[in-house]
């Protein structure tokens, strides 16, 4: 009985001691902001661009929430607001992501949700915030279906989706006069590989207006051996051989193609190749062609921002920032300019979610991967500059160096507003303004 | 027959269960709904396996359910809750109509695999066509009920959760009737010895065939809400991992009590939420640790904790009843 009592009273000793210490810091410090943030932490995709992104997430906001960001981004968090990340994981498919992210909402409470790497769980994901009037920010997912198919009030993408990886790779291809009189192709046969090789076939015909498709190969996603396609790609001989492939994917069909000699028979291009380098090393081989999904990693433009990124993220982590952790980089940099923006609206209050996507839409913010510009789907969708180079070893710093990097202006590689991607390339890519 | 079972009471019950979701918070609205889709499929599984067979396949007729409702809502705007349910059951039901029989001729592990191969072989086709938007898929509107739309979030989630909620509950009084009836009994009897069965002048291959058509119905019905609760369809519903998981959660529950198998889905659903959000990283380790410590201490399911001590007493009043405890194997 005694001992109950005893308890008792600490409860309520430490309550009122709770209680009055809320109760003396002033509530402007103690208000923070609640950011659920979903990507893949196991399965395939980790690796590759889960794992980055979290990483290059947690980088940010561990600045932001000091104020060592430099400028525009000077301010502790967000507009004085310090972050409270929510991580989880987004593997487990479309089903459990619909309902973790209503989780995050309602039970959670978080103020925004930025995420998402794979384009299924971006479709499923964008008409539940959608229906909840609650924010939900894209950061990677590619597919342009997301914006063409459907409208949104409450949901962004602060990435540019797939179209200008490959839009942008075949003007790479044209202005390095690279022969293209026959083409080969091996892609996963899932939506993104089956989407980036229509995207690159259309560009090509409308670049190259003689090119010959030879093997059109579609492998199963996972498959991890290529010995027949690779036969069937040596056998064809085609100038040029393109690839979607990402990953262990395609870090295996590197390994498997170069003993056999089919990037001395065809040159090797592919759109998103940037994130296999640090592992391959010196397995890659000289002169392949290859994008990054923007100007990222060791293609990015120098700027205080970027060095901020790269210097600091290599330090954190060990290994330089590729794709996905400039990605999330980007996007948390584009909330945080919204959430100041309204709040130098509203007084400086905690922005409602209405004020956050207000100033959200339409808006622009410089980034480590250059100027993000939300211009498409009524303000909803960004587009972004993006780069292309190919490899060269460097045997001194034991890496893969990037030369002969070209840049493209957004407005170069992304469709105009209001039309769709795969019209817009089919149609000759009207209205593109290339320098 | 006792209390506890008997219709009325758990028809009370079940709506008891659906009033209760006036008071739970919104997020559990739709976990509720997606635990009770996936124990109507779960009760589907344990319908079958009471035969003796296990299908690893049901995610086939729970994608078939998924697919045919949004289309045809996508097509025609059909949007009303019940009738998708009905829809997606009939989807689920015809498509088990012509695949039952013809894979009543086996049992074991060939009825295993094949049940696994035809799910799997749909995968394929789905994620090739690319008119139903590949592996990305694609979405439908939202439903409503009898000519009313919720544009209220609490309010459609609520309204999701008790159509669920009834139509799981039915068939799971369904099947408890199904379970005691001459066809359940002999249904056990296929799986103790089918050829006995057959010189008792009854068809097991006909027994099989209906267990399979129900377990089918089930499956559709339960791709129906799957699709309402997150408005979004994919190949991944006919995948050998999501098909794996109902016979998870049939494992988990027993088949000793079909409200068991309702508490086993939640749990799961809970447990993966929360182990997700508290322990991104590991939250898998987290999730077998939970199925092994289930398998390891209740060998009979989570339906074992509420059955064990009525079973003992009836085993000792009535000996011929024992085989109606029917554990899995």
């Amino acid at each position: 009985m005694d001992r109950l009592w005893r308890t008792n009273r600490a409860v309520l000793f430490a309550s009122v001691a709770a209680t009055s210490l809320g109760l003396a810091v002033p509530a402007s410090a103690q208000e923070t902001f609640k950011l659920g943030i979903v990507t893949f932490l196991s399965g395939p995709a980790a690796d590759s661009f889960g794992v980055p992104a979290r990483n290059g997430a947690q980088f940010v906001i561990d600045q932001l929430n000091k104020g060592s960001v430099p400028s525009p981004y000077e301010k502790v968090g967000f507009g004085g607001m310090k972050i409270e990340p929510v991580i989880i994981d987004e593997n487990g498919g479309a089903t459990k992501q619909v309902q973790e992210l209503r989780n995050l909402y309602q039970r959670d409470n978080v103020d925004v949700v930025l995420g998402y790497i794979s384009s299924g769980d971006c479709l499923a994901v964008a008409p539940i915030a959608e229906e909840l009037k609650k924010m939900l920010v894209l950061m990677d997912c590619g597919t342009p279906r997301i914006f063409e198919e459907a409208k949104y009030n409450y949901v962004f993408r602060t990435a540019a989706h797939a179209t200008m990886d490959n839009v942008g790779l075949v003007r790479y291809m044209k202005a390095k006069n690279i022969k293209m009189e026959s083409l080969s192709a091996i892609n996963q046969d899932y939506a993104w590989g089956q989407d980036s090789r229509a995207d690159f076939v259309a560009a090509a015909q409308q670049l190259y207006p003689n090119v010959k498709v030879q093997t059109d190969l579609l492998p199963k996603y996972g498959a991890g051996q290529y010995g027949t396609e690779i036969s069937a790609l040596v056998g064809a001989g085609s100038d040029v051989v393109y690839s979607s492939l990402w990953g262990g994917d395609l870090q295996a069909f590197i390994l498997q193609s170069v003993p056999r000699g089919l990037s001395k028979r065809s040159q090797l291009v592919f759109s998103a190749a940037d994130h296999v380098l640090p592992p391959l090393g010196d397995k890659m081989p000289d002169g392949t062609i290859l994008g990054a999904r923007g100007a990222y990693g060791l293609m990015s433009q120098k700027s205080p921002l970027n060095d901020w990124l790269f210097k600091g993220y290599e330090a954190a982590n060990g290994v330089y920032p590729v794709q996905a952790a400039y990605r999330s980089t980007q996007s948390i940099l584009g909330l945080k300019a919204a959430v100041e923006k309204a709040m130098s609206k509203n007084g400086g209050k905690k922005p409602s979610t209405d004020e956050m996507v207000a100033a959200m839409t339409g808006l622009e913010w410089p980034s480590p991967g250059g100027l993000i510009q939300m211009k498409l789907a009524d303000g909803h969708q960004a587009i972004q500059p993006i780069a292309f180079s190919r490899t060269k070893y460097n045997p001194d710093l034991k890496r893969v160096d990037l030369v002969d990097i070209e840049y493209f202006a957004a407005e170069c590689v992304n469709p105009p507003p209001g039309v769709k991607s795969i019209d817009w390339i089919k149609g000759g890519m009207q209205g593109a303004k290339c320098n | 027959m006792k209390m506890s079972q008997h219709p009325l009471v758990m028809i009370g019950l079940v709506a008891a269960v659906t009033l209760a979701g006036r008071a739970l918070p919104t997020w559990t609205l739709s976990l509720a709904t997606i635990a009770a889709s996936n124990a109507l499929i779960a009760l589907g599984i344990v319908v079958l396996a009471r035969t003796g067979n296990v299908s690893f396949g049901q995610g086939l007729f729970f994608a078939a359910g998924g697919y045919g409702v949004a289309l045809i809502a996508n097509a025609w705007g059909l949007t009303d809750a019940v009738a998708q349910v009905i829809v997606g059951a009939a989807c689920g039901g015809l498509l088990g109509l012509v695949i039952g029989p013809l894979i009543a001729r086996y049992s074991g592990i060939f009825f295993g695999m094949l049940t696994l191969a035809l799910s799997m072989v749909f995968y394929g086709a789905l994620v090739k066509s690319t008119a139903l938007g590949g592996s990305d898929g694609f979405n439908v509107g939202r439903p409503s009920l009898f000519g009313m739309s919720f544009t209220d979030p609490r309010e459609a989630d609520f309204m999701l959760y008790a159509v669920s909620v009834i139509v799981t509950g039915f068939a799971g009084i369904a099947a408890t009737i199904l379970f005691r009836s001459e066809f359940g009994l002999a249904s056990l009897a296929v799986r103790e010895n089918n050829l006995r069965v057959e010189y008792l002048g009854l068809s097991a291959n006909r027994i099989i065939s209906i267990n399979f058509l129900i377990a089918a119905i089930f499956a559709g019905a339960s791709g129906a809400f799957a699709l309402m609760a997150q408005r979004h369809i994919d190949p991944q519903f006919a995948y050998w991992t999501t098909s794996g998981e109902f016979v998870f959660v049939a494992v988990l529950a027993g088949n000793q009590s079909v409200a068991a198998v309702f508490v086993a889905s939640m749990a799961l659903e809970l447990v993966r939420s929360f182990s997700n959000l508290y322990l991104p990283n590991t939250w898998q380790l987290v999730l077998g640790v939970f199925l092994l410590g289930v398998i390891l201490f209740l060998p009979h399911g989570i339906g074992s904790l509420w059955i064990r001590d009525r079973r003992k007493r009836r085993i000792s009043a009535t000996a011929p009843l024992t085989a109606e405890r029917g554990a899995a194997p």
